[in-house]
């Protein structure tokens, strides 16, 4: 019996049971259909995490304080709090680090804004005067402030574009007006192009205010607490060198000798770029795996349903065996019926989950989805593979019935 | 010799229990026989129906089909053999019900790796039992007896060297059953080998050798007569 007589055969079987073979095909949509917009998810996540750190600024360096252990337990990944504007100081001293052009320090918070009657929860970055530069953020209005503004602890802000447009929703201009951040009440001198919402948070949704003020009127305790030091090198070229020089500059500075126990950790692009993307591929596997095991649910189903099938259809399987159906043309009717189940379901699940991943971000901000051609390839495969490892046990079960005694089942 | 059991017997396992289903069977039946098996249930009919079908293989003694010894014959082997020397007729019909009339009767044809003309022989083959005009029906939409003729012609359709009926009246009425009884006795009569299997002794009656089975031996084996006159009876 060739493959295409099979088909046609498996096709009549199948469609003897609309509903059943629905059914069954839904198991298998459901699992492909996750797997598909699982993966879709994290890729897409990942995809994000890169673009937020490739838009972070060029030639771009960032020092971290060192994880902090507390009772021989890590506090995990920055949470030293070993930073001060002394480092960057000498970060900017030409003599330390000659292929540093700009360091700014940041440090952050919640940021409670109010304007008239409107309300926005944002964050806040207290910063210095060279932050639009090293960031690579430009100004659609208004102006950055300056050093003297840093200095004087003025009370003075940069709006976030999203910010900008949640507070000055009718369009008039924000420069000059008075906001209010933490209840305190800042004139507002600029506002900041928007960057696009490519990254794990809205890049846009932030304040900017100097780190002088950020410490004496908004974070509280009077702390003047780094938490990161971005750094702009002077070239591509002069990355390695620049992060060398900052590392033997914050070492000195830090009176440390021993550069393993530095308390500070200079990280470029792509080595936040590798830890980043570490963290979004387990996330992807994760999330992958989670999705894996409704397929293999489904692909049970498919295995139930198929010795429900073949027990029905004993005498069936007895009239085709003496009228001269080897046991490799049953094996081959129930295989192709169980494989065109999961192929069907899978292809269809293909369907649901790719529409779902275009669809998902529209109604969850902030998530994007990446449905990448070899993970729809790999579905498809696997999908068959269930069906066919799924459904050689009932087929085999199938194939070997005796003839006598599936003509005698009632 | 189309036939030939030696001394064949064939031993089930009901659990503890071994039943002797046939006791040591010796029969030769030539080319163009019309053979009726009868005897009671249990006097293993059924036994010698499945083997000389190939659908099972003899516990000890030998079975020859055309020549061929079916016991050095593996499973797939005897598909073979049941699909290109033997066509069945059964007592329920056996008809897949999924599939048409014309379907069911190309259906050996499919197993048998036949790709040409299969339609064609296959309406032919209805056109012999006359059902020619019912070949896109399902099962379900046809009489007994009109079922029976389906998978008459679905036997008939490999050319098979022997047709096997197991009790083929046994569900139909007494007016069908005149129907299928001439159906064989003409396809007997074109030369066709015919074994019958049945416990009702008119049925026997259209065939011209009658073998008498009890307790798995043949205790009677005898030559009728042609009586042309004899499905008058049925009328």
């Amino acid at each position: 019996m060739s493959v295409l007589e099979a088909l046609r055969v498996a096709w009549g079987g199948l469609t003897a049971n609309r509903l059943r073979s629905g059914l069954t095909m839904l198991g298998i949509l459901i699992g492909v259909g996750a797997v598909i917009l699982l993966v879709a998810v994290g890729n897409g996540t990942s995809e994000r995490v890169q673009q937020q750190i490739e838009s972070l600024g060029s030639n771009l360096l960032v020092v971290y304080p060192a994880a902090t252990t507390s009772n021989g337990v890590s506090q995990g990944f920055a949470s030293g709090s070993t930073l001060t504007m002394a480092d960057v100081q000498a970060l900017q001293n030409r003599q330390n680090a000659p292929n540093v052009v700009a360091a700014v320090p940041t440090t952050g918070g919640r940021a409670q804004l109010t304007y008239g009657d409107l309300n926005w929860a944002s964050s806040l970055t207290g910063t210095t005067q060279d932050f639009p530069q090293v960031r690579d953020y430009q100004l659609a209005e208004g102006q950055f402030f300056t050093q003297a503004q840093v200095q004087g602890d003025a009370k003075v802000a940069v709006l976030g574009a999203t910010v900008a447009q949640e507070l000055f929703p009718t369009g008039q201009d924000p420069i000059g007006q008075t906001v209010y951040i933490n209840r305190q009440a800042f004139q507002v001198i600029g506002v900041f192009a928007a960057k696009g919402t490519s990254g794990l948070g809205n890049q846009d949704d932030f304040v900017a205010v100097p780190i002088t003020t950020a410490w004496a009127y908004l974070l509280g305790g009077g702390q003047t607490n780094v938490q990161e030091i971005f750094v702009e090198a002077s070239s591509a070229a002069a990355i390695q060198a620049a992060q060398a020089e900052i590392t033997e500059t914050l070492l000195e500075t830090h009176h440390i000798s021993d550069p393993a126990q530095a308390d500070f950790q200079v990280l470029n692009q792509a080595q936040i770029l590798s830890t980043a993307s570490q963290t979004t591929q387990t996330l992807t596997v994760l999330l992958g795996a989670i999705a894996a095991i409704s397929l293999v649910v489904g692909g049970i189903g498919i295995m139930n349903i198929m010795l429900v099938t073949v027990t029905e259809r004993t005498r069936e399987i007895g009239i085709r065996k003496a009228i001269g159906a080897r046991r490799r043309d049953v094996l081959l009717q129930f295989l192709i019926e169980s494989m065109f189940l999961s192929a069907v379901g899978g292809v269809l699940g293909i369907v649901v989950g790719g529409l779902a991943a275009l669809e998902l971000p529209n109604l969850v901000t902030g998530l994007t989805t990446l449905v990448s051609g070899p993970s729809v390839l790999l579905a498809f495969g696997v999908s068959v593979g269930i069906g066919l490892f799924f459904g050689i046990y009932p087929a085999n079960r199938a194939a070997r019935l005796n003839p006598i005694e599936a003509l005698r089942y009632e | 010799m189309i036939i030939s059991l030696q001394r064949v017997t064939k031993v089930y396992r009901m659990g503890e229990v071994e039943v002797h289903a046939l006791r040591g069977i010796d029969l030769e039946v030539e080319e163009g026989e019309f053979v009726a098996v009868v005897g009671a249930s249990g006097s293993g009919k059924s036994t010698l129906m499945n083997i000389l079908g190939c659908l099972d293989v003899p516990t000890t003694g030998r079975y020859l089909l055309q020549g061929i010894d079916v016991a050095d014959l593996d499973d797939d082997q005897l598909a073979v053999v049941r699909n290109r020397l033997i066509g069945f007729v059964f007592q329920s019909f056996n008809l897949i019900p999924r599939a048409t009339a014309l379907h069911n009767v190309e259906m050996p044809l499919i197993y048998g790796g036949q790709r040409r003309e299969r339609r064609d022989r296959a309406l032919a083959a209805l056109e012999v039992v006359g059902l020619a005009d019912r070949a896109q029906h399902l099962p379900s939409e046809l009489s007994g007896g009109q079922q029976q003729r389906v998978a008459i012609a679905r036997a008939l359709i490999n050319d098979p060297a022997i047709v096997l009926a197991d009790e083929p009246t046994g569900n139909l009425d007494s007016e069908s059953s005149a129907e299928i009884m001439q159906v064989f006795t003409e396809l007997n009569r074109e030369g066709r080998t015919v074994i019958l299997i049945t416990h009702e002794a008119d049925i026997a009656a259209y065939a011209r050798r009658v073998v008498r089975m009890r307790d798995g031996l043949i205790v009677g084996d005898e030559r009728l007569a042609v009586t042309p006159g004899s499905e008058e009876r049925w009328r």
